[in-house]
């Protein structure tokens, strides 16, 4: 099934962002399994909320922590990934021989359990906005709860003022750079804004790099008008 | 297809989660890997629905998603705030957090 390449690629692809990209392509290969199995609504919800929802977060937070940051492939403790693996593989075997030998009976299907509610959706209502009403009312609370504890822990406190215009512009004249900054360089083989720009006798300005491309190894290459050429 | 191999495609992608968070060490994919174990308990709820006739299961398949969402939120959330700190998306750091 494309659901298993899907996860098995997550799991051995090196950069996260390809790792994410797969997980999209699971999680609709389940929608679309979901279909198969008669719950449309649920299919619609898991490519709305799974794909749609979860896996653009996840992309949001890989471009905050940065989509390079691929994972070494080195063992930290050793035989860890082959303990891993026989883990996995005895905990499946497990999982898959009593599934298989306790269930054997046909599938009764949902056509009746249907209309004895009128309809699919009717169905899904009545229940949950009936039978499990207390259940959907703590989800929501939850689901507030969530939202408030993101902003909280995601909440950067500001402990200086923010400069003024009138400061800004106090500064910039008192400082010895009144013109602007130079901009990054744009060169032959690469023209992002992380590439600093060259200066005419061939070093590098850290001062034509934004702020967040300062720090060490955020720098990409060229150091020189050869290198640069290359 | 056969009832019961939705099932067992459930336990499937279930292992490959849980062979994930073993091997893998960015907490983004570990986090990656649990969103895939409970879409498998969801394939696996929305089969046995299936299977004995009964809507209950998609409702508790659908409470799972939701819940999931929410945990995404935090866990994301608690993932960026380590990543400030250390500058590491790495979970072997995190451990200096018990001291």
């Amino acid at each position: 099934m494309f659901a298993v390449i899907g996860a098995v690629c997550m799991v051995v692809s090196k950069k996260a962002v390809h790792s994410a990209l797969w997980v999209a392509f699971a999680m609709i290969n389940i929608a679309v399994l979901y279909f198969a199995l008669e719950a449309p609504f649920l299919g619609t919800t898991q490519i709305i909320v799974y794909t749609g929802a979860i896996m653009m977060l996840f992309l949001f937070v890989l471009m905050i922590v940065g989509v390079d940051s691929s994972d070494s492939l080195l063992e930290t403790i050793k035989g860890q990934r082959l303990l891993a693996s026989l883990f996995a593989l005895t905990f499946g075997g497990v999982i898959i021989s009593s599934i298989s030998s306790t269930l054997a009976s046909p599938s009764v299907g949902l056509a009746f359990a249907n209309a004895s509610y009128g309809g699919h959706m009717q169905a899904l209502a009545s229940l949950i906005f009936g039978t499990y009403l207390f259940a959907f009312e703590v989800l929501s609370a939850l689901l507030i709860t969530a939202a408030l504890g993101a902003m909280v822990l995601a909440h950067n406190e500001r402990w200086t003022p923010r400069k003024t215009q009138d400061q800004l512009q106090r500064e910039r004249t008192l400082s010895n750079h009144v013109t602007p900054m130079p901009a990054p360089g744009v060169l032959a083989r690469n023209n992002s804004v992380d590439t600093p720009a060259l200066l005419p006798d061939g070093t590098t300005s850290i001062d034509s790099l934004p702020n967040v491309f300062r720090g060490e190894g955020q720098v990409s290459k060229p150091n020189s008008i050869e290198e640069a050429g290359k | 297809m056969n009832p019961n191999n939705y099932l067992i495609l459930a336990a499937i992608l279930f292992t490959i989660g849980v062979f994930g968070v073993l091997v893998r060490r960015n907490a983004i994919i570990v986090f990656m890997s649990v969103e895939l174990m409970l879409n498998a308990a969801n394939l696996a709820f929305v089969a046995a629905a299936r299977n004995t006739g009964t809507i209950d299961g998609l409702v508790i398949a659908f409470f799972v998603m939701v819940v999931a969402a929410a945990e995404v939120v935090v866990g994301l959330a608690i993932i960026v705030t380590i990543f400030r700190t250390r500058r590491s998306a790495s979970i072997d750091e995190a451990s200096l957090m018990k001291y």
